[in-house]
Formats: C-alpha cells, structure tokens, sequence
C-alpha cells in the first residue's frame, strides 16, 4: 500500500479542469495507491462536496495572504483534533458535522475567528462511497453554516480491519482579536461559571446509538458550532476570563481543568445544572454521572461577577444558548479542588474521572 | 422527573436531617462512643457519597460501609480464573461494566482485553445469551457476579439457553449471598455495630426473612432500605428510633419495591438452578461459609468452570491491604496504610478501590471533604 499524500487544495484557480468520478461501489486498496483511483475518489468525494464542483488544480497546500489574516485580529490560532465515533451517523449529527464542529469550537473557545480546516480522512478498505459523500456533503453544509472554509486535506486508505470504517482529523487556523484574553488560568474567586444549556446529550446520544444498551433513545447530540455564541458573549461581556467547550470528560473535567490552571476551588450546585429530562432518566437508568458525558455544543463560561447579568443575557438572546444558567462559582479553598453542593444539604468532590464511566451493576 | 424528584426533596431531606439529629442527640452513648449504622450494600454507599450525606449527619453518627458490592469482593483468585477463560480464542467473554476494571494477580479483564481476549460489556445476561445466539462457532461465557439481586436474571438466562437448546453458551458463576456475611460480620470480636441499613435489592428478590437473624439472634435492628438519597435518610431515622425505643426488629422501608415475602418466580429460578457452596472466598474478608452459589448438577452443561480448565489458584490480598478492617468498619477507609498512596481507584490494590460502590473509591472521589474535616476534629 502507498501511503503518498494526495492534497486536495481549493482556492481561486485560474485554470479550471474535469474532475474525476467513481463507478464502483466501495472503497479499495487501489483509491489509497496514488493514481487515477484516487484522484477520482477525492475529486468525486471531497472536492465537489467542498468546492461546489470547481476544479482548481491539485496543489500540495493551501496558502494564505497574511495581511489579509491580519485584519482579523493579532494572533493566530491553530488547533487539531482526531474523530473516531462509532456509529458514523446518530441523532443529530454525524462524523462530518462533528469533525466541523468540534476543531471550531476549539478555535473559537479561544476567543479565535474559525477560518480555515484541514481535513485528513483514514478510510477503511470496503467502506461504501456513498456513505463517504453523505459524510463529505454533511462537513461541507456545516463549513458552510459556520462561515469556514475547508482547503485542503489528505486521505489515506487501510487494509480491512486496520481502522474502524472512517477516521477524520481536522486542522483548523484561526485569527484572535486584539485585546481577547481568554485563559483556563484566569478564573478567580467570585467568578461564576456559566454553561449553555443542558448537559450530557451528546455522550447519551452516541451511547444509546450504538445500540448495546438495549434502550430505545430519542436522545440528539447536541453537536454545534459556537463560534457564533462566544462572539456574542465577549461582546456582551468583554471581562469574560475563561470558555472551553465540555466535550470528551463532560463538565466535570472542564472544571477541574478550570480550577487547576486557576489554582482555585470551584462550588457547583447539584440543582442548578441543567438536564434534559431523557438525559436524566437514560443516567439514572444506567448509573451514569451526566457530569462526565461528553457534549458537542456546549461550553463551560467563566465571567466577572459584575457581567453575569449581560453575559446571560446574551447567551440567552442566541438559539444555542437559550437554557444558559449560571451552575457555580469560583471560590475560597484548596486550590484545583471541585464540590457539588447537593440538595441535602450536603457537599461532594467532582473528581477527575479515572478511566471510562462504566456502569454500575446494582 | 416521577419516580426520582419525590425522593430528592430539600425539604423533607431537612426535615429528616433534623429529627435525625435530634433522635441522635437523645440516645445515650456508652463512653461518648459515636453510633454505627452499617449500610451493608454498595448502592447505599454510593448513594450516601454522591448526594454527600455524611455531611449533614450530626457527627455523633457514623456510618460504616459494608461488604455489599460484589464486584469489590471479588477474589483475586477468581479474576485470574475468568482471564484465563476469557485468553481462550474461541471465548467471548461478557460481563457487566464494571467488574472489568478488578485487577487479578497481574491484569484485569480490561488489560486481557487490550492483549487480545474477547471481552463485551453487557448491561444483562440475556445479552451474553443473545452472543451465543449471534456467535454459533465461539464460545460464550457470561460472568456472573452479584448477591440476589443479580442471581435470577443469570438463573433465567440458563433456562432460557436450555430450553432454546443453545450449547455455546455457560455461566462462570461467581454469585454470592448476603446473609452469611452479615453474620460473618456480627460474629467478629472486634464488632461494635448498633444498627443495619438492610440491602433493598436483595430484598426485592429474597424478602424481608433472611435478615430475621440479625435482629432476633443478635438484638440488632435491620431496615430494608431504598437507594435514593431520601430513602437512607429516612432508613437511617429508623434505625435510629429502633436504637432510642430499645427494639431490635427488621422493618422494610423499600415496601414500595420489596415485598416482604420476596420474588416467587425469582426465588423458583434461583432454587432451581444454584446450590450452595460450602464455602466461598472474599476479598478481604477471607472464606465465608455456605456464602456463594454454583451450578446444579442439572445444568452442569452452562457451567464454564466445569467446561474449561481453570488455574483454581487462591491468591492472598496484598499483606499492606486493610480491606477486610475497613470492610468490618473496625478503620476508616482513609486510615488504611496504603489508602490514596498506592491504592487509588486508578491503580487499586484492595477490593474497595476498585468500584465506584467500594467505599475507599467512593472516599476517594467524593469523600475528601468530610475526610479531611473528621480527621482534624478526630
């Protein structure tokens, strides 16, 4: 097998040229080796999902004018980030979307402006084209929605077996505007911390899509890009220390990530943290801690408590930050330490999770 | 959300912390020694961490936290044993989640998984059986743990593959009783319990009967007790009113899932399948007698320890391992030698640091505070 990368760059092309199709069904070791199979297979997947059928020339990288990068702010922003889900496509999303969101997100919790992806995909020998094109039409829709282009990229293809069907990693680049600084080392005592919306969907999602709980679920990832959300929150709230989007390791590990960095503890109550009815019902059913699912719209806000009121507010103002609460606060006591106030009354440690969350048997 | 917000309710949780409290206040102590209520099973245990209820006890009341999670006292031995059934290539091994984290000898079922054993996780046992189904030229093995509370559903999965006629599948079966432990427990010299919160998931499957003894041979009372936080509060009061009225009886606070006579076709499908082991090992507790159950002769067929070859090897806890101290309530998690240094719930040594219902895993992650602020005013 020839692991040679093949690139795929858009761009404004002068020269225009045919681009190539696949007539067979599925993947094979042949769309990996580099010749005429692949170039068919990236043009007919990806390059038209992405470039709307233009056919720039094939170059080895995409390049960028600085000056015109520069507008955008004073510092780059660059971040990377693996999918591996199983299954490919569940409530409310699939690998694509996902893959776009999440590197988004990533930039965009950075106070960053998402501008360009990279996109490598590691396909499996047998992996049906058509599920390939679903997949690359749902990442260029979601590009499209989230205003960010995706320029070039590299596949790969492994012998059956060798990887689980689709891999996708992207790469993404993205401007910071002067005077944003956002840190997880900026909390201090008396700030509070924020979410927007309800917790854990997207880890309940994937969990009751993969079947082997045996529960039917009508559970939605909750998988989002919230470049757009953040922009209207640090305009609302310009003092705004602290975002990270709570994905894998959920809430909790945001927080004690958070409290960490910060060298502060944080006190969130059990009551305030928002649930969706069937995410509470599908963790009490299998002894789940919603904490530490994963999420893929949602992150965690840490504001001044002097623009808790504006910062809320224009959470609230956008579609994906209609439920946001305010769940804790930054507070006096062992630094990097995390407590739970609950409804007895009483307090608990939200520790870091040790390995995977598995079920209790009784 | 019904069935789950009427026992979490603020108010009635303070109201019962306070006439807790004030019953507490008007038992006397013999040498100003605190009460001990043991919670025997690890549901409660996890209960009482996760809605942090240790705190808002008066400090006069300690509670001890038993042996009741069986996936803690697992021996060592019988991990090995399933490792090795699990290494063989025709073997699919299911099990429930969270016994593949108990480290054997030198691996636990999720290190044999990386190096190559087929191991699922199952959240049932017909689960296990539906892989045999699925899979007709493997072998599958389901590993069945639990106290009553699990033993029928692995009892009626045994019927189910005879009566299907399905060969591939067995049982390595590992499940173990309550009632012989407790007694276990009540009989040790060093003993200073008052009172139990009886295990309401055994009870729902075996009723209110087999826990007579601790109350009629051994003047404890018992309350069968539910799992929601508002149910230990309230089991806790009655213990606590038994203790300040001088009785000693079993009462059943979890009557809206266990009935006091137990589960007629759960109690036929057990009677039918398993028979009592002379004896049976536990972590940190050593050999108890007639405390685990094996296959009838009957079903000798489902029963993987007759199907394979198994090492059949007892191996020791680790000598700096107190589990069996803490396990008896005689020490706190935290004053076991080695509790947090080299036994965390990330590498475990004891059994009580494996799952999230083992009381040194629970101190461990939920505990902290109450730990820290008791050992100073200790």
């Amino acid at each position: 097998m020839r692991l040679a990368p093949a690139t795929f760059v858009a761009g404004t092309a002068a020269s225009r040229r045919r681009l190539g199709d696949v007539r067979v069904k599925n993947v094979t070791l042949a769309h990996g080796g580099g010749g005429k199979a692949m170039k068919d297979l990236i043009d007919d997947v990806f390059i038209r999902a992405f470039e709307d059928g233009s056919g720039a020339p094939l170059e080895d990288q995409a390049s960028f004018d600085l000056a015109a990068l520069a507008q955008h702010g004073d510092r780059l922003a660059f971040t990377t980030d693996s999918f591996v889900v199983d299954p490919l496509f569940f409530p409310g999303g699939d690998i694509g979307k996902l893959a776009v969101c999440g590197t988004v997100n990533d930039l965009a919790v950075g106070g960053a402006v998402p501008l360009y992806l990279a996109c490598a995909a590691i396909l499996e020998e047998g992996v049906p084209i058509e599920l390939l094109r679903r997949v690359a039409r749902s990442m260029a829709e979601t590009a499209r929605e989230a205003g960010v282009r995706i320029v070039t990229g590299d596949t790969k293809v492994v012998s059956r077996g060798a990887c689980d069907k689709l891999f996708l990693t992207t790469t993404g680049v993205g401007v910071i505007a002067r005077g944003v600084d956002l840190s997880i080392a900026n909390a201090r005592v008396g700030d509070v911390i924020l979410v927007n919306g309800v917790l854990g969907d997207h880890g309940a999602a994937i969990l009751g899509a993969r079947g082997e709980m045996m529960l039917e679920s009508p559970i939605e990832s909750d998988c989002a890009a919230l470049h757009g959300l953040i922009r209207d929150l640090l305009a609302a709230a310009p003092g705004t220390r602290a975002l990270r989007d709570a994905t894998r390791g959920g809430v909790a590990t945001v927080l004690n990530e958070l409290a960490e960095a910060s060298g502060v503890a944080i006190e969130i109550d059990d009551e305030r943290t928002p649930l969706r009815r069937e995410v509470r019902g599908f963790c009490e059913i299998l002894g789940l801690d919603p904490l530490y699912l994963a999420n893929e719209g949602k992150l965690v806000a840490v504001v001044p408590e002097p623009q808790l009121g504006a910062a809320l507010a224009a959470l609230r103002a956008h579609p994906l930050g209609r439920d946001a609460v305010a769940i804790g606060a930054v507070c006096e006591g062992e630094a990097g330490r995390v407590t739970m106030r609950t409804f007895t009354g009483g307090t608990r440690i939200v520790d870091m999770l040790v390995g995977e969350q598995l079920p209790r048997i009784c | 959300m019904k069935y789950v917000d009427e026992y979490r309710d603020r108010e009635k949780a303070e109201t019962l912390t306070r006439a807790i409290a004030a019953l507490v206040d008007s038992i006397p102590r013999a040498g100003g020694r605190p009460l001990q209520i043991m919670e025997v099973c690890g549901g409660h245990t996890h209960s009482i961490f996760r809605y942090g209820i240790e705190g808002v006890l008066p400090k006069q009341l300690e509670l001890v936290h038993g042996p009741g999670c069986p996936v803690c006292v697992l021996p060592r031995g019988r991990i090995d044993d399933c490792i090795a059934i699990a290494s063989r290539p025709e073997v699919i091994l299911a099990s429930f989640g969270d016994a593949v984290r108990v480290p054997g000898s030198s691996l636990s079922l999720l290190g044999a998984k990386a190096d190559g054993a087929d191991v699922r996780m199952v959240y049932s046992p017909m689960d296990a059986l539906a892989l045999a189904r699925q899979n007709p030229k493997r072998e599958v093995v389901f590993f069945g743990i639990g106290f009553e509370t699990t033993m029928p559903s692995t009892a009626l999965t045994i019927l189910a593959a005879e009566a299907e006629g399905i060969r591939n599948f067995s049982v390595f079966c590992n499940h173990i009783t309550i009632a012989p432990t407790i007694k276990a427990i009540l009989d040790s010299p060093d003993l200073q319990l008052d009172g139990f919160l009886g295990p309401g998931h055994v009870a729902m499957v075996v009723g209110t009967a087999p826990f007579e003894f601790v109350a009629t041979h051994y003047r404890r009372p018992l309350v069968v007790a539910g799992f929601e936080p508002l149910d230990v509060l309230q089991s806790l009061w009655m213990v606590l009113k038994q203790i300040k009225d001088g009785r000693a009886e079993v009462e059943n606070q979890y009557a809206r899932i266990a009935a006091d006579g137990g589960n007629g076709p759960a109690l036929r499908a057990v009677a039918a399948v398993y028979e009592l082991r002379e004896f049976f090992e536990w972590r940190g507790l050593g050999s108890i007698d007639h405390s685990g159950v094996r296959l009838r002769d009957a079903y000798a067929r489902f029963d993987a320890e007759r199907k394979f070859a198994l090492p059949n090897v007892t191996i020791a806890d680790p000598l700096s391992c107190q589990c069996g101290e803490v396990l008896k309530g005689v020490i706190k998690p935290w004053q076991c030698k080695v509790f947090g240094t080299s036994c965390t719930p990330a590498v475990p040594l004891g059994a009580l640091m494996v799952s999230s219902e083992g009381a040194c895993a629970a101190y461990y992650q939920y505990g902290g505070l109450n730990r820290k602020t008791r050992a100073r005013s200790a």
